[in-house]
């Protein structure tokens, strides 16, 4: 068993686990977030991404111990209260989820691609960097439109703060 | 219609769960007691089951029970069905082998479920699962369906004799052979349609649970019809009557055809819940998924299309062999028949079309429906055809189509279907005008100079969608009808809740089941609630297939709607002392035609409750139930149109652009018909280029994880270019048609067309990876 400690969503958590716990399981069985999903066991499909101190990381691939220290914010945590985070608002503004089960991997991969690229975000980058997320449902159409137009609304949101 | 109603680009109401984390899946669900269920499997294709010692693994840490398909018999659970019956040729009924939810003396596919192990945790199961020990006696295996005719091969079951489930035809032969034969053309091609493992994101899961106090059942499950999962477990798996069963299936993450079908797993652990007196829960890992998922496609067929001097089409020949896997699961028998024959005649005058299908048992996973399913495969096979043919004949693709398109309805075809409505000129102008198709020749001249392939092609598809008038499905062979069940209660406060047969897994049904209620009577969309996928809640239902839930589940809720307003009117007209023929339904309020007297909606259905002041001799409340059975099939159709770019250096081929121009009649929220239109291309495209299933000699599944198997990602795929056309269907009070299947359907030949276009082959098989593709480049 492993003694555990990090913060999860602003939140300081302790635990024991067993060693092989991946960071997945600690996260929706031991936390009851289950908003973060196993779709492939291959970290291949990107359905548990979560933020592990700032950077998106597959949450299959991580062991719960490695996590100890760390920061976690799932997709229960990205939203500001009950105001949406602008690539939540833009996944449902553009209609760029269906059956929601890889909508979750996708939000935390979008937020990490849009922080990652501050000069903006065109077509292709997008689906580049969407390589590690599979969806099934919506061909990936809206979910491209609803990352470039977050990365839009979040480029105007920060520039006049720049400007003050 | 508003803001809100019919026509209108609402988002969805469903979203908000989805985008913060809060949707509700079957491996959410926790029930106190619950232990983790992992199934044993059989790592041979073919095998005799010698022994199952499972001492060890009883004995390993955290273990709760071990339980084989002896004590499954022993307590009297039936074996898996194939619920629609077709007859052979010569009257013979199918040959259907016995399927045990868990294999007890023969496994026939590797994923075969031997044994369930049930312990504290899932870990624990796992290393308890490992600890079973099987003994096998190994049996020759085949997978190809066409070698498991052959004589000698090895036999799967006792039923079957040479492997032949059923040699079915369809058809006039006669007419078609002379066709044939008188023909001034004839165009003959080998058609392989590639098997797919469908792949919704969400795993299968289960979780049964067994109420000792009550004696009463409930299964959580990942189901596109709940209400038929009872019904199949109750009948026919002796798994507990219906009244003592209760089937949940919570938000299901995708579907896609695989999740119709009743899997074993289920079956066991609801039988395991009581057995080993604690709730189960199973969750697939993606590599179960590939192996035990219902797989989709596998065809091998043979085609003739004769033509007449004018370039019409005379007659259409097709001999069919369908791989059905290992077992028949539950609608396996009705893709490559019904769902597939039917549809030969395409967009087509065709005045003689002969099919012949025989179906085949093979060491592979169950085949059954998979998006589209028969559908795609007729679609693929005859767009393919034409296509050759126009080269052939050396005419234009779009003109030998256009000739040949059927322009008045109804129109019997030869194969059963009567095409209700449709407009294909329309679709193929569309389209081409989308595609700026006059203008291909500069591009490919342009993307020549840069030693570039270019190629373009076509696809004029029709479905048939719907599924269909009950007495009609019946007399050809299913199970159960095919209608759909509707109840919309009014509350006290005029809030509304319609509750359905049809289930939603991605297709936004809350959103636009509400759409169709609000627009009819006015109200806040907020204030009305779509309740689907609970046996205890909704009564029946036949579920979510076949793009049924708009055509069908959406015209049950218009025959409540009318039970209701006919209701709602003579209420108000009641309280407005008024005449109930000049009551109108305006803005949430009931009102005396051309006057200003109303009564808004919510008062109304207080004054329903209170009863204090109702018409004489009305009941109180305010409840309709409705069950509405389609008068016909349904037929999509539209036309697709493929650019591609293939560069013979590496074969890797790249997607310039892809039209879809659809005609699904009316329509009630475009923002939802265009993204089923996405997601249906993608997996067309999908198939085309990039997937496929495949097991070696020996049964082994090659491509058994997403390391292997390709799916369609992000970079593969380009924007799409979608518009819709409407003929309303003439066959359902909402004209609509149904938008699900569509991409999948049109998408796979308007990409090979393209391809071999490209590349000026005569033919290429599915799927055209950079290997494939460069190693044509190499041989031509």
């Amino acid at each position: 068993m492993s003694d555990i400690s990090l913060t999860v969503n602003g939140r300081q958590v302790r635990a024991a686990v067993e060693d092989r716990t991946l960071l997945v399981h600690f996260l929706r069985e031991h936390q009851g977030l289950t908003g973060t999903h196993v779709g492939c066991d291959t970290s291949q499909c990107g359905a548990c991404v979560v933020h592990v101190d700032g950077k998106a990381v597959k949450s299959c691939s991580m062991l719960a111990a490695q996590a100890s220290g760390s920061t976690v914010v799932t997709i229960e945590g990205i939203a500001n209260g009950a105001d949406l985070h602008p690539v939540q608002a833009a996944f449902k503004e553009h209609h760029g989820l269906q059956c929601g089960f890889c909508t979750p991997g996708m939000i935390m991969t979008a937020t990490d691609m849009i922080a990652r690229h501050p000069e903006g975000l065109d077509e292709a980058t997008v689906r580049a960097e969407l390589e590690g997320n599979i969806c099934r449902c919506t061909g990936y159409h809206n979910i491209v439109k609803a990352i470039l137009a977050a990365s839009q609304t979040m480029s105007k949101a920060s520039k006049p703060k720049k400007a003050a | 219609m508003g803001m809100e109603g019919i026509g209108a680009r609402v988002t969805r109401k469903e979203d908000k769960r989805f985008i913060t984390g809060a949707g509700r899946y079957v491996d959410d669900m926790v029930v106190p007691g619950m232990k983790h269920a992992v199934f044993v499997r059989s790592p041979h294709a073919h095998a005799q089951i010698k022994k199952i010692d499972v001492k060890q693994a009883q004995a390993m840490p955290g273990v709760v029970a071990v339980l084989t398909g002896k004590e499954l018999k022993a307590d009297g659970i039936g074996n898996l069905i194939c619920g629609w019956m077709i007859h052979s040729k010569d009257g013979s009924p199918m040959k259907m082998g016995a399927w045990s939810p868990l294999a007890f003396d023969r496994v026939r596919y590797v994923g075969d479920a031997v044994a369930i192990v049930i312990a504290d945790t899932k870990g624990e199961a796992r290393d308890a699962a490992e600890a079973v020990e099987v003994t096998y006696k190994e049996l020759k295996a085949v997978v190809d369906a066409v070698k498991a005719l052959e004589k000698g091969a090895p036999q799967l079951h006792p039923e079957a004799e040479g492997n032949l489930i059923f040699d079915w035809e369809i058809g006039d032969a006669k007419a078609t052979d002379a066709a044939i034969k008188a023909a001034h053309h004839v165009t003959r091609m080998k058609i392989v349609n590639n098997r797919l493992v469908p792949n919704a994101m969400e795993p299968r899961a289960a979780l049964g649970y067994y109420d000792k106090g009550e004696d009463h059942y409930t299964c959580w499950t990942t189901s596109q019809n709940p209400h038929v999962a009872r019904l199949v477990m109750s009948a026919f798996y002796n798994v507990a009557p219906e009244n003592k069963l209760r089937v949940i299936a919570p938000d299901v993450g995708g579907g896609f055809g695989s999740k119709i079908f009743i899997y074993p797993e289920e079956v066991v652990c609801l039988w395991a819940s009581k057995k080993a007196g604690v709730p189960v829960k199973w969750v697939a890992d993606r590599t179960e998924s590939f192996l035990t998922d219902a797989h989709g496609r596998d065809h091998h067929s043979t085609v003739e299309m004769a033509f007449d001097k004018n370039n019409r089409i005379t007659g259409l020949k097709v001999d069919t062999v369908a791989n059905l896997g290992a077992y028949m699961s539950l609608f396996s028998s009705s893709v490559p028949t019904y769902l597939y024959a039917t549809l030969l005649s395409g967009q087509y005058n065709i005045p003689a079309i002969h099919a012949n299908v025989r179906t085949v048992y093979t060491n592979t996973a169950p085949v059954d429906a998979y998006r589209g399913a028969g559908r795609p495969e007729a679609t693929y096979l005859l767009e393919r055809t034409i296509e050759t043919a126009a080269r052939e004949l050396g005419v234009s693709p779009a003109e030998l189509r256009r000739t040949n398109f059927i322009t008045q309805f109804p129109h019997q075809t030869p194969v059963i279907m009567c095409y209700d409505a449709g407009d294909y000129a329309t679709s193929l102008d569309a389209a081409m005008k989308a595609a700026d198709y006059a203008g291909f020749a500069k591009r490919r001249d342009k993307a020549k100079k840069a030693g570039k392939l270019r190629g373009i092609g076509m696809s004029c598809y029709i479905e048939a969608c719907g599924i269909a008038p009950s007495a009609a499905v019946g007399s050809l062979g299913a199970g159960v009808g095919l209608w759909e069940s509707a109840e919309v209660r009014v509350n006290a406060v005029g809030t509304i809740e319609v509750l359905t047969g049809s289930h939603s897994h991605g297709q936004g049904h809350e959103t636009t089941f509400a759409q169709l209620v609000a627009g009819r009577f006015g109200v806040p969309i907020d204030s009305i609630s779509i309740v689907h996928g609970d046996t205890d809640k909704v009564q029946m239902g036949m579920g979510t297939y076949g793009s049924r839930s708009g055509a069908v589940g959406m015209s049950a809720i218009v025959k409540a709607l009318d039970k209701v307003e006919a209701k709602a009117k003579k209420i108000a007209a009641h309280l407005l002392e008024a005449d109930e023929g000049d009551i109108v339904i305006e803005n949430g309020a009931l009102k005396v035609a051309g006057t200003d007297k109303n009564v808004p909606w919510f008062q109304m259905a207080l004054a329903a409750y209170t009863a204090h002041n109702l018409p004489s001799g009305m009941e109180a409340g305010l409840k309709e139930t409705a069950f509405y059975d389609p008068t016909n099939f349904t037929f999509p159709a539209g036309c697709y149109i493929c650019e591609l770019e293939v560069d013979p250096e590496t074969g890797l081929t790249e997607i310039i652009q892809f039209v879809a121009a659809d005609d699904f009649g009316n329509i009630i929220n475009p923002m939802i018909v265009e993204g089923q239109v996405h997601g249906g291309i993608a997996q067309g495209v999908g198939q085309a280029m990039l997937e496929g299933a495949y097991y070696d000699a020996s049964g082994q599944l090659l491509t058994a994880s997403y390391m292997d198997y390709t799916m369609p990602r992000a970079g593969d795929l380009p924007s799409f270019k979608v518009s819709t056309s409407n003929t309303p269907c003439p066959s359902n009070p909402l004209g609509i048609k149904g938008c699900g299947e569509a991409g999948a359907i049109g998408s796979p030949p308007a990409v090979i067309n393209a391809l071999t276009d490209a590349l000026g082959v005569a033919d290429f098989t599915m799927p055209a990876t950079p290997s494939r593709v460069w190693a044509a480049v190499q041989k031509h």
